[in-house]
């Protein structure tokens, strides 16, 4: 079942065009990323598929609802952090979480209210004025908030940026359980290790448009990113394995005293190794040492911001 | 529409809960306002002012006062609370929540309504020790207090949804609300202004509000009270009608 399809969504702010089209399906119960570079969209369609922003073209729909016309199913079904750290300084923390389940239709809700907070380690902070937390508890809050009236898609705006190691292990752990208990994810982040290691499937956006859209492993899969890094004792490549040498970066193999016998092969597929170390057995080399380096998000997010594809 | 739904019931007791919490500022203070302006224009004009319905001055000016609070403090609550959550941005939480406009419109009308009567109730019982007054018809005054609330409410919504800065809203209330209720005759009857100015006082939606309300603590008014139920009741819906649609239309608030 899809949990959040967008088609063909277009929004313009004057001459500037922040999404050209973009269309994608979110299937139910999957951990989604949205990845591009600053300016290329991706809170732009957050705030579409919140309803914060009426979409010049398209549609978006949450569990078979659109966000528009149907916008009070849509809602219900979505739990939305914004990246912005705001808060409303009248009210405590429990206050504040009591209001927006409230907004939900839920008015007895203490027990997933606390919940949530022992989840989110905010139990302490429960009666402080949110004027009185810092950036990090408030960006708890933002997260409780989204959480409260138990939304089956869940959407986190850079819930991470500018927090610390403890709160990012905290909310990884709570959003990777509701996850596992069904709950659509998607995220965005600048931190492509933590959407390497959380999401199942990528869009990339960038100038406002989808450039790559794949699951994780076969977007590392489709970047010829992997490498075999050998380290000779003795003896060298043959012409057609050094075919499959990597140039090292500018001024980086003059530095490297052993560069002369290290070489980094890219390959496509794990079975080219085996041929690899035929041919330099026919040819007598030895290797002293060897490593199978595979490609991760950031050079496969380089290389489609670079080229515009893979 | 779920109009008494847990959302729209939430949104009325924050709406409430926000200007309780700050009751020096929001409650207190406008009482005070109104107590000196008792005081002052009481004693100052006591024995100056002819007023020919056999009502003392003071008397004439207490029921004034409380519906100027009433309306003033009606129009703040609406227009302060959007203002402020739209410049801090928590304003987020309403938007993202699937409250319809017309639980939105509702709630914070409401909520407006709440104060500006408590404040008015409050400006009632400290004054009223000042002078005699009757209530002749005190469902008159009840009817003109909720519409007045409601309709300054209203005004304060739709303000708060045009401003996208305080001094915006600051030009709303001082070019336009207060102007209008210092005019309305809050602080004399129009009978005893020349001509030319009794007709501008009648285009003034405010002077039916107010001339109701004394109505119905003294039995005599400048224009007959339907009248005046009418002009405010046809005020309200329209207002009502244009912030509805602003809301609906997400003008300033969904962009």
């Amino acid at each position: 079942m899809t949990a959040i399809r967008i088609t063909q969504v277009e929004k313009n702010y004057q001459s500037l065009k922040a999404l050209g089209g973009v269309s994608l399906e979110i299937k139910q119960g999957e951990f989604f990323g949205l990845l591009g570079p600053n300016g290329a969209g991706k809170t732009t369609l957050i705030s579409i598929i919140a309803g914060l922003i009426r979409p010049d073209g398209g549609t978006v729909t949450i569990h078979g609802h659109d966000v528009v016309k149907d916008f009070r199913a849509a809602r219900q079904m979505l739990g939305v952090v914004p990246q912005e750290l705001v808060f409303d300084p009248f009210f405590t923390v429990r206050e504040t979480l009591r209001l927006q389940s409230g907004y939900f239709g839920l008015s007895n809700n203490d027990r997933w209210i606390d919940e949530v907070m022992e989840n989110l380690d905010l139990t302490s902070k429960a009666d402080t004025n949110m004027r009185a937390l810092s950036g990090g508890m408030k960006r708890r809050v933002l997260v409780a908030q989204a959480l409260v009236h138990k939304p089956p898609v869940i959407v986190l705006d850079e819930p991470t940026a500018g927090v610390d190691v403890e709160l990012r292990q905290t909310l990884w752990k709570f959003i990777a359980r509701l996850n596992r208990e069904g709950h659509t994810v998607v995220l965005t982040t600048h931190y492509l290790e933590e959407a390497q290691s959380m999401c199942q499937r990528v869009a990339m956006l960038k100038a406002g448009k989808v450039v790559a859209l794949d699951t994780m492993a076969q977007l590392i899969r489709r970047i010829s990113g992997s490498q075999l890094v050998l380290q000779l004792k003795s003896g060298s490549l043959t012409p057609d394995l050094r075919d499959l040498v990597i140039p090292p970066p500018d001024g980086h193999a003059s530095t490297m005293p052993q560069a002369a016998n290290k070489f980094s092969l890219r390959i496509n597929d794990y079975a080219e190794v085996e041929t690899i170390l035929a041919r330099l057995r026919e040819s007598g080399a030895v290797i002293e040492e060897m490593q199978l380096q595979q490609a991760d998000l950031e050079d496969i997010f380089l290389q489609i911001m670079e080229k515009g594809t893979v | 529409m779920s109009l008494f739904s847990t959302g729209f019931r939430t949104l009325v007791y924050k709406e409430t809960l926000r200007f309780w919490k700050v009751a020096t500022q929001t409650v207190a203070a406008p009482i005070l306002t109104a107590v000196l302006y008792l005081m002052i224009f009481g004693h100052v004009l006591e024995n100056r002012v002819a007023m020919d319905s056999g009502v003392s001055y003071t008397a004439f000016l207490i029921p004034g006062l409380v519906m100027m609070s009433v309306l003033q403090n009606a129009f703040a609550n609406s227009s302060s609370s959007l203002i402020q959550s739209k410049i801090t941005g928590n304003l987020v939480f309403v938007l993202l929540s699937p409250l319809s406009h017309w639980e939105i419109f509702s709630a914070y009308i409401a909520a407006s309504m709440v104060r500006g009567i408590v404040v008015g109730f409050g400006v009632f019982i400290v004054t009223a020790w000042f002078a005699e007054l009757s209530f002749v018809a005190p469902l008159w005054i009840i009817a003109f207090a909720f519409l007045g609330a409601a309709m300054l409410g209203t005004m304060g919504l739709i303000a708060g949804i045009w401003a996208e800065k305080f001094d915006q809203l600051a030009a709303f209330q001082n070019f336009l609300i207060m102007p209008a209720t210092f005019l309305s005759g809050v602080f004399y009857s129009i009978h005893s202004l020349p001509p030319f100015w009794k007709t501008v006082s009648h285009l003034n939606p405010f002077f039916y509000m107010i001339d109701g309300f004394r109505y119905g603590f003294f039995g005599k008014s400048d224009v007959d009270p339907l009248l005046s139920l009418a002009v405010v009741g046809s005020f309200l819906i329209v207002l009502a009608l244009f912030s509805i649609r602003l809301l609906k239309s997400g003008y300033r608030l969904r962009h």
